[in-house]
């Protein structure tokens, strides 16, 4: 009679899904009174005032909305009018583009860190000081250096995945086991050889650790970028739709950051297990 | 004497110390070992035995003194000295194939792909892990990894094996089994090996001669066994040959009592010219103090 603890836990949160949906819907019913008022009056209210209905969109609402979008992702009706797909697109399109620059510069600097006690210690104040500064406090100054508002996104996310990166390569790589690395001195394998037989898959699953933590990082800065430099993106699209007081579109942009991000973070745990090795 | 393939002359360690001068972990060690000896070396913890081997194996550099071996001395690591690591430290990510095929690939640097798993395959045969090469570190139990350790030292055919404490960490049985194959392995290509071990039956079994040394800090060389059990010792009956328990308990005395005392007692001990003892049966073999009439 007993199930398996996976379907157990589904049953669970479909369970709690449903629960959440009903009081959401309980809750966003007819809420306030309606109150008498003459019909031109009543024509600039808007049905909250008219007819009671609570200015915050039920899961009904959100529901239908959001298979609107799903059905047409990547319409373009001009600036202000863009597909979700073709938001997310551009959000995703900036935290590639950020990440992997971030990629290219935190991996061999970080593998000169971690070889290199002297760099280490040289290093260190400099990212001591760069790493709690938040990435948006960049923002102006690179707005100001690089005069383009979607490449200085592109800056903040390369800015905001570095430092995990890079932290984590040079301690997995300062970390590798000191037998492994007597191992290959005794074989007399040179440097290079070294640094990729060995030390590169000693500290991959560290370093892809670090990778995991930038995504992340670049995803949550990514909304925060673009509400500030505005024109595409899903940051923008979520200041957009509240300029235009459509919570529903709010909602159904925060359901679509939450998803996208998830997606991220599940690529990087995958590749990080490709690289883990059981000892 | 015989021709010294390893001579180890007058190295010393000292670490610096904090508030000046420094600490002599061993000082003015000289030992030989001649071509296919098997020597061992006992002594108890901190008394810097790892150290003189990774000195031999050039992970390690003595503070003083050199190292020579085949006429030359040594700077550094090198192929012709192969490493049998306590921990087995075989690369977790590779198979057995892959760590050895490393090795392999490390010391012919030209060979194609085929010529190195033939040769790699040859050395996982010789330690009985046939059909298990495509089998990850972690699926093996600790004796295989050690054989796998001992392969692929073995594959790059060095001129000398060092061996540090390779069985410490695993079962009784396991290491006996262990202890035939390295027996019958450098026997058959009469390999010049180095073993540190703290077990003293492990020694009697293996070595031709043992190296005793005291304790540390300012450890010294005390005295060289020569084994003198015959040659064609088998695991089974060597506790029944007439010189077993002189040798025993001579090996013994020294690590319970004379480890500590040898430097208080021996004031006139020359390092160059360490004792050589061949402990043998005379008329009382359960005597303790056997090592006395037998020098």
């Amino acid at each position: 009679m007993t199930k398996s603890l996976r379907f157990r836990a589904a049953v669970v949160s479909i369970g709690l899904f449903l629960a959440f949906l009903g009081t959401w819907h309980l809750a966003t019913r007819q809420s306030a009174s309606t109150t008498t008022m003459s019909p031109e009056y009543a024509r600039l209210m808007g049905i909250t005032a008219t007819q009671g209905k609570s200015a915050m969109p039920g899961p009904l609402d959100v529901g239908a909305k959001l298979w609107e979008h799903l059905k047409r992702p990547f319409y373009d009706n001009g600036p202000n009018d863009k597909g979700l797909g073709i938001q997310l697109a551009y959000s995703i399109g900036r935290v590639g583009l950020g990440y992997l620059i971030a990629v290219l510069v935190a991996i061999p600097l970080g593998f000169l860190i971690g070889m290199s006690p002297l760099m280490n210690k040289a290093l260190d104040p400099f990212i001591q000081v760069l790493k709690p500064i938040s990435p948006l406090a960049w923002m102006p100054l690179a707005l100001y250096t690089i005069k383009d508002s979607s490449l200085s996104a592109i800056f903040v996310i390369f800015i905001c995945s570095v430092w995990p990166m890079l932290l984590n390569t040079a301690f997995g790589v300062a970390s590798v086991r000191k037998e492994w690395v007597n191992v290959a001195r005794t074989l007399e394998v040179g440097t290079f050889r070294r640094a990729f037989t060995v030390i590169l898959p000693a500290a991959a699953p560290t370093i892809l650790t670090g990778m995991r933590i930038s995504i992340g990082i670049a995803w949550l800065v990514i909304v925060a970028a673009e509400m500030l430099v505005g024109g595409t993106g899903i940051g923008y699209f979520v200041w957009n739709e509240w300029n235009n007081l459509s919570i529903t579109n709010v909602i159904i942009a925060i359901l679509m950051i939450g998803v996208v991000g998830m997606l991220l973070d599940q690529i990087l745990a995958r590749f990080t297990r490709m690289v883990t090795f059981p000892e | 004497m015989s021709t010294k393939f390893i001579s180890i002359e007058g190295i010393a360690k000292r670490y610096p110390q904090p508030s000046g001068g420094a600490t002599t972990i061993f000082e003015d060690l000289w030992l030989s070992l001649a071509p296919g000896e098997f020597g061992c070396i006992i002594g108890h913890s901190g008394c810097g035995k790892t150290t003189v081997l990774n000195i031999l194996a050039g992970l390690d550099e003595p503070s003083e003194g050199t190292v020579i071996v085949d006429g030359q001395a040594i700077s550094g690591t090198s192929l012709d000295r192969a490493v049998i690591f306590q921990s087995n430290a075989l690369l977790p990510w590779m198979t057995v194939m892959g760590n050895i095929a490393y090795a392999v690939s490390s010391k012919w640097r030209k060979w194609d792909k085929a010529k190195i798993r033939a040769h790699a395959q040859t050395f996982i045969d010789k330690v009985g892990l046939t059909g298990s090469e495509h089998k990850r570190p972690s699926e093996l139990s600790g004796g295989m990894k050690q054989r796998v350790g001992i392969a692929r030292a073995l594959s790059i055919t060095p001129k000398i094996m060092l061996m540090d404490e390779p069985f410490s960490a695993l079962d009784a049985l396991t290491r006996g089994t262990l202890q035939d194959e390295v027996r019958r392995v450098t026997l058959e290509t009469g390999q010049t090996t180095f073993m540190i071990t703290h077990d003293v039956d492990e020694a009697m079994y293996l070595a031709d001669k043992i190296f005793l040394m005291t304790n540390g800090p300012g450890a010294v060389l005390a005295e060289i066994v020569e084994n003198p059990l015959p040659k064609d010792r088998a695991r089974i009956d060597l506790h029944k040959h007439p010189h077993y328990y002189a040798l025993r308990n001579h090996l013994i005395d020294f690590l319970v009592t004379r480890s500590k005392t040898f430097t208080a007692t021996t004031p006139n001990h020359d390092p160059r010219n360490v004792p050589v003892v061949r402990p043998a049966f005379t008329e009382a073999p359960t005597m303790p103090s056997l090592h006395s009439a037998t020098r």
